[in-house]
């Protein structure tokens, strides 16, 4: 074998191994994560973390019930802010926009998917909390309702895109409205793209907490209505983390295996449907 | 396509009017021509005058002047690009769904310039099968259904459905199915369920876009015989690549060339005694 090509084979051998061991680091930040929560959070969570209010300083037990309902109900504002317009975005963009425009919202999508959330929190914060004269659900929602607007929309768009021309053709030419064709061919088709597309928004945007702190604030009891204050698993664990008692420090863990548990089954399980049912053949 | 230019007088390239003095000396109304008996007193469905497409700056057909008769096959034929497809596209206006198209000329439907047709009408009236299958990513009912859905049909959905079946020939072989997904179908089945829901909505005409370049020859006998049992009540217009289709399954044809209606006459005569050089040396295989 020749000194050159001794020289190739290990320079591919070293590379081949760099690129393996990066890939490795970032396969374990997810379990390095996992596991840390597992093993600090894992023993506080119990039956009376799902369904018992926070217990006062000092005293042991107590649960998070308030915050998981809370961040059920912030989730469920933000999918009816940030859905309807996010596909009805996306649709414009992939069936009507025009060249230059349809750029120019593309791009401000973007722009958009990456203002700082505390920023989208001081938005929530200028037009409905300071009008309403009060932290709430609704505020909360609204903001991340902003935040799932740009993912929706261009996962709308690019699943909306995938669908194969000839489909649209045929709607159209059996006399099929433009609008007609969209609602009854085009979107169904998309359709379990778009829903993916939807959840992992909504799975991005659970984990927020910055647009939260000046928006739904945070509740120590149970949130009496859309317009009051509101508890959220993340603003928990901000807020436990921060503080000086242990017992807080455990509850807090637990709090954030259980918001990333739901990260993950939510990804995972929108994947695999997706996966599972490709709604068109190409 | 490099030695059409061998069988193509250099005159012709200069412009679009040019090409239609040249034109005028062919027979190019020859449907109407008396010597084929049983053709003048036939009705016509198409009048086609002057008929100019667009993309852009491109010119896609070069006044095309046609007549279609109703209850008959009616094939296009011509090269890659020759503009069959779009003249054909033309027909129940589905080229507006293509950006920066334009059209000039009048394409008359018994009479009716489809230009000032409620769009969703005239495609009601000429109903459209592509060329490779598109059913919609529902069940094999639904598919067929469609078009009676749009277009808020009020009689029986299942009796509807079920005749434009037997009409495509497909229903004995789904008939027990009907709720599966129409992807479970083979390929010759599918275009058979297009042409099925095209015909659910009972269209005066049919257009086939190339309906089986993407099917195998039993398959194509299929469709190629169906042709012959709805032209019974329909009227076809036929694009194929394939010229033994068009001299099979059709009564009439038209042969295109960069944009120009060369030669239209009855299929057996433009396929033994074509009149034109180039239609000759297109049917021949010298080009194309």
């Amino acid at each position: 074998m020749s000194l050159r090509t001794a020289w190739r084979k290990s320079v591919n051998v070293i590379m081949l191994s760099l690129t393996g061991a990066c890939t490795l680091v970032i396969i374990s930040v997810l379990f390095f994560i996992l596991g840390y929560l597992i093993w600090n959070g894992g023993k506080d969570i119990s039956w009376d973390f799902f369904t018992k209010l926070p217990a006062p300083v000092g005293e042991p037990g107590g649960g998070m019930a308030n915050a998981i309902v809370g961040s059920g109900k912030l989730l469920l504002l933000a999918m009816l802010f940030g859905v309807p317009i996010g596909v009805l975005g996306g649709v414009y963009l992939a069936e009507f926009g025009g060249r230059t425009f349809g750029f120019l919202v593309r791009y401000t999508t973007d722009l958009l998917n990456g203002v700082p959330s505390i920023i989208i929190g001081i938005f929530a914060y200028t037009v409905v909390v300071v009008p309403m004269h009060r932290f709430s659900a609704l505020a909360g929602g609204f903001a991340l309702g902003v935040m799932t607007v740009p993912i929706t929309v261009r996962s709308t768009e690019q699943f909306l895109r995938a669908v194969p021309n000839p489909l649209r053709e045929g709607a159209l030419a059996l006399g099929a409205s433009k609008w007609k064709s969209i609602v009854t061919v085009i979107l169904p088709a998309a359709s379990s793209g778009i829903i993916t597309g939807i959840m992992l928004a909504l799975a991005r945007v659970a984990g927020e907490t910055a647009p939260l702190l000046f928006t739904a604030f945070n509740n120590h009891y149970w949130s009496s209505g859309w317009n009051q204050p509101v508890s959220s698993l993340p603003v928990m664990i901000y807020l436990y983390a921060l503080s000086g008692y242990r017992d807080w420090h455990e509850q807090a863990w637990a709090a954030g295996l259980v918001l990333l548990a739901f990260v993950l089954v939510v990804n995972v399980s929108t994947r695999l449907v997706l996966s599972r049912r490709t709604s068109v053949p190409r | 396509m490099a030695s059409a230019g061998t069988v193509r007088s250099a005159d012709n390239m200069s412009t679009p009017d040019n090409s239609m003095s040249e034109l005028g000396a062919l027979p190019r109304k020859f449907p109407i021509s008396s010597e084929n008996t049983s053709v003048s007193d036939r009705k016509l469905r198409f009048k086609v005058s002057g008929l100019k497409m667009f993309y852009g700056q491109k010119q896609a057909l070069h006044s095309i002047d046609l007549e279609i008769l109703a209850n008959v096959v009616t094939a296009l034929i011509g090269p890659s690009g020759c503009g069959k497809s779009s003249f054909l596209r033309s027909l129940n206006r589905m080229t507006e769904t293509v950006r920066h198209a334009r059209i000039e000329g009048e394409i008359l439907l018994d009479g009716q310039n489809i230009m000032n047709m409620d769009v969703v009408k005239l495609r009601r009236r000429v109903g459209m099968v592509f060329q490779r299958p598109n059913p919609f990513p529902k069940s094999i009912f639904e598919n067929v259904a469609y078009g009676l859905r749009i277009n808020g049909y009020k009689g029986s959905l299942s009796d509807s459905v079920e005749h434009s079946l037997r009409r495509a020939a497909l229903w004995d072989e789904v008939k027990d199915q009907l709720h599966k997904s129409a992807y479970a179908l083979s390929g010759g089945q599918q275009q058979r369920l297009c042409i099925a829901r095209a015909l659910a909505v009972d269209p005066e005409v049919l257009l086939l876009d190339e309906p089986c370049s993407a099917l195998d020859p039993v398959t194509t006998a299929k469709i190629e015989e169906l042709l012959f049992q709805l032209k019974a009540s329909c009227t076809i217009v036929i694009v194929t690549h394939n010229m033994q289709q068009a001299a099979r399954a059709s009564d009439f044809t038209a042969f295109l060339l960069e944009g120009k209606l060369i030669e239209y006459q009855p299929t057996p005569k433009l396929f033994t005694t074509p009149s034109d050089p180039r239609t000759e040396a297109y049917i021949t295989g010298r080009f194309g």
